[in-house]
């Protein structure tokens, strides 16, 4: 295998010549910060990823690094995304991988102003697993998708040996159309926009994290996985000038906020009272050591609204079954660009910075 | 169930009423020093010490766990972590703490079975369920985690496993108020002890301290309002000119602290002299495994020899840890130092008091 005539096997990596190769110098190895939706994850997209494929002819937008790239395509535009699906463990109270799957890959569409219209389903299974748990999957990823209005069309599977997988893997890729006269992205997002949040935060990942081994905790939360392209459908067509939406799922609603912050090059303050934040979800923060802001939601949306469209935004997010709980946390400011930062339950201000990886558990 | 309490200790007209009386009660600067690096998060993540009146300081403390953690320990934990057949079981914010050369992550990275568990009898599960591994749990920490640290040998005796050890490295509060009372530098005129320590350990060990010292020690607790309150009786006392010994903490804390528990470490941990990471040899300031469980002393079990440690030569954590800067003074704060690349111990757990510093607190302070 190791031809010294092939440079792609002999020659170590240059990274002399890629984009800013520094952040990635620091592990050599993939540590799994690297898939936790931080500081890590984009770096690697950044300086590994995107000045690889840069030079395709729509490489322009790949660059906005999205979770959905909308593409000009003869008679209208189209959105493209794609997700994959890793979560352990597979089962988790509320829901399992295959709800992940549908409306993880819906929600990336909806929030880049996208009717989703198609999925493919690509499942990589390992040995030994058992029929009857890919068939629960199956079964709710059949359900999730006619709840979200969309349809599963293509798929391949592939098996690997035991030990080399992790159950099953599922990548889901969506396709969706986006109507005309729909401008969303932060070059919309403007000094003076509300920060509405569609409901309480921080479900997911708790619901996950109780059941995780070694953590296992009694609780009552449930997963929040839910499609979100009905609450965009019905908030974009309200006529509520909407700028931006993000489905805020690993790293939290402080992730997202923070790529707005950095990629609309504006200010982000949000008011720690105003967060919704279930009392269990709090409870379980506080003895694991976590921040609510940093945990993952499966079925919740951040929106960036003009000023004089607040209340209308909420009262038509607040009619609909996924956005029942939606309020305003917080403003969009010209103050410390690229920075959120937050107004403290007491009264003080703190900086949310982009975490790094997931967030460990603290000691005490 | 939910947890009320978390709201009730966060409120903010409370707050207010007590920095008010805070405003009224000061006549003049003074420097309290919080032990516990989690209350050092709650005084950075609420912004409390920006709503004190101008000339109260707060000293943060030696109070970090894994921050003041030997080096030696934890490149003799990464060794160990590192040996083919070994479950390695740490506290999560231990994992990125850097030792000479990586941390628990870049070990995992490469294919070592490191393992975050957030109970300790956790590890003595894993250690069941893997009869063909050594299953290595890190037992560090304060007086707080020493009980839960020392039920794992406990039941390793009980369980009859072979496969379990405890790599142990506690150290103790009291001989580090004793060892900042005693150095030359010494700026601190009264303390806010950590409450968990107390609920376990009692509030006996610190009355010899505010004798000897004449300084106040308040037992504080960890929500905003707790803070708020050890800090209002502090500087009280201070004022009238007081040095007395107090629980601000009631609701968790009995002056004999948690017998049951006192009698585990006990039984299963020994007094020892220890190295704080960053300040030094403090004596008779840890715990070691009691000559009767030798068996699950992981230090023994696995004779790892040939460390040689090395500490950045940038990093000032020392002096942060022993209140003489603050973490922003230190060069290499948010330059060469910060939480991906972290130069010291302090700069990785959320106790600890740069990365606190990092997370919450460079739109208000810029670097200097």
């Amino acid at each position: 295998m190791n031809n010294p005539s092939d440079p792609s096997l002999d020659t170590p990596l240059d990274l002399e010549n890629w984009s800013c190769p520094m952040p990635l110098r620091d592990q050599p190895n993939i540590v799994m910060g690297h898939g936790g939706g931080g500081r890590l994850s984009s770096e690697l997209v950044e300086h590994l990823f995107v000045p690889a494929f840069t030079g395709t002819a729509l490489s322009g937008v790949l660059q906005q690094l999205g979770d959905a790239a909308v593409l000009e395509v003869p008679g209208g535009r189209i959105a493209l995304s794609t997700d994959s699906y890793v979560v352990r463990p597979r089962f988790f109270p509320g829901g399992n991988l295959g709800d992940l799957a549908v409306n993880g890959t819906v929600n990336d569409l909806a929030v880049a102003g996208a009717r989703p219209l198609a999925l493919t389903c690509g499942v990589i299974l390992e040995e030994g697993l058992p029929l009857d748990e890919l068939g629960r999957i199956a079964t709710t990823m059949g359900d999730a998708a006619r709840a979200a209005g969309v349809s599963i069309v293509t798929g391949d599977t592939k098996v690997v040996d035991g030990g080399h997988g992790d159950g099953i893997y599922i990548n889901t890729a969506g396709v969706g159309v986006v109507p005309a006269g729909r401008d969303l992205g932060p070059h919309r997002v403007s000094t003076g926009d509300a920060i509405i949040v569609s409901g309480p935060i921080g479900m997911h990942g708790i619901a996950v994290m109780s059941v995780r081994e070694g953590l296992e905790f009694g609780s009552e939360i449930v997963t929040d996985s839910a499609p979100l392209n009905g609450l965009v459908e019905s908030l974009l067509e309200s006529g509520a000038d909407v700028h931006m939406m993000r489905d805020p799922t690993r790293g939290g609603v402080a992730a997202s906020l923070n790529e707005i912050a950095n990629s609309s090059g504006l200010g982000m303050q949000i008011v720690e009272r105003d967060i919704p934040v279930p009392d269990d979800v709090r409870a379980a923060c506080g003895f694991l050591g976590l921040d609510p802001l940093y945990v993952a939601n499966e079925g919740k949306l951040v929106a960036f609204v003009a000023a004089g469209d607040v209340d209308l935004a909420l009262e038509t997010m607040r009619s609909h079954e996924h956005g029942s709980g939606a309020t305003v946390i917080g403003t969009v400011v010209s103050d410390h660009p690229g920075m959120v930062v937050a107004k403290t339950g007491i009264g003080g201000t703190r900086v949310v910075d982009l975490p790094l990886s997931e967030q460990l558990p603290r000691i005490c | 169930m939910p947890v009320k309490y978390l709201d009730e200790f966060n409120d903010p007209e409370a707050a207010q009423g007590i920095l008010q009386d805070i405003s009224r009660i000061v006549t003049k600067p003074w420097a309290l020093m919080e032990v516990c690096g989690g209350q050092t998060h709650t005084i950075i993540r609420n912004g409390i010490d920006q709503l004190l009146p101008e000339g109260v300081e707060l000293i943060h403390g030696p109070g970090c766990p894994v921050c003041v953690t030997p080096l030696e320990t934890i490149d003799r934990a990464l060794a160990i972590a590192q040996q083919p057949d070994v479950i390695f079981c740490s506290f999560g914010d231990m994992i990125r703490v850097p030792g000479s050369t990586t941390d628990l992550f870049g070990v995992k990275s490469n294919g070592g079975d490191v393992r975050i568990v957030y109970s300790p009898l956790d590890a003595v599960r894993i250690a069941q369920d893997n009869p063909d591994k050594q299953v290595v749990f890190f037992g560090i920490g304060f007086e707080t985690t020493a009980p839960a640290n020392a039920m794992t040998v406990k039941m390793a005796q009980q369980l009859g496993l072979p496969n379990f050890s405890l790599l142990v490295s506690h150290v103790l509060v009291p001989p580090a108020i004793t060892a900042i009372m005693e150095s030359p530098q010494r700026r601190v005129q009264g303390f806010l002890a950590a409450g968990h320590v107390c609920t376990v350990m009692g509030m006996g060990e610190y009355e010899p301290l505010v004798d000897r010292y004449g300084v106040p020690i308040v037992v504080t607790g960890f929500e905003p309002l707790d803070v708020l309150e050890g800090i209002r009786r502090t500087l009280l006392q201070l004022e009238e000119g007081r040095a007395e010994l107090e629980n601000a903490y009631p609701r968790a804390v009995q002056s004999v602290g948690n017998p049951a528990a006192q009698a585990v470490v006990r039984e299963v941990f020994q007094t020892c002299d220890r190295a704080w990471r960053g300040i030094g040899v403090i004596p008779q300031s840890g715990w070691r495994l009691a000559d009767e469980f030798a068996e699950y002393d992981a230090e023994e079990r696995f004779s790892v020899t040939g460390i040689v440690t090395t500490e950045s030569e940038m990093c000032r954590s020392g002096e942060v840890l022993q209140g003489l800067i603050k973490p922003n003074q230190c060069e290499a704060f948010g330059k060469e130092c910060t939480p991906r690349n972290p130069l010291g111990a302090p700069m990785v757990s959320s106790e600890g008091a740069c990365a606190a510093y990092y997370q919450f607190r460079r739109a208000a302070q810029p670097v200097a």
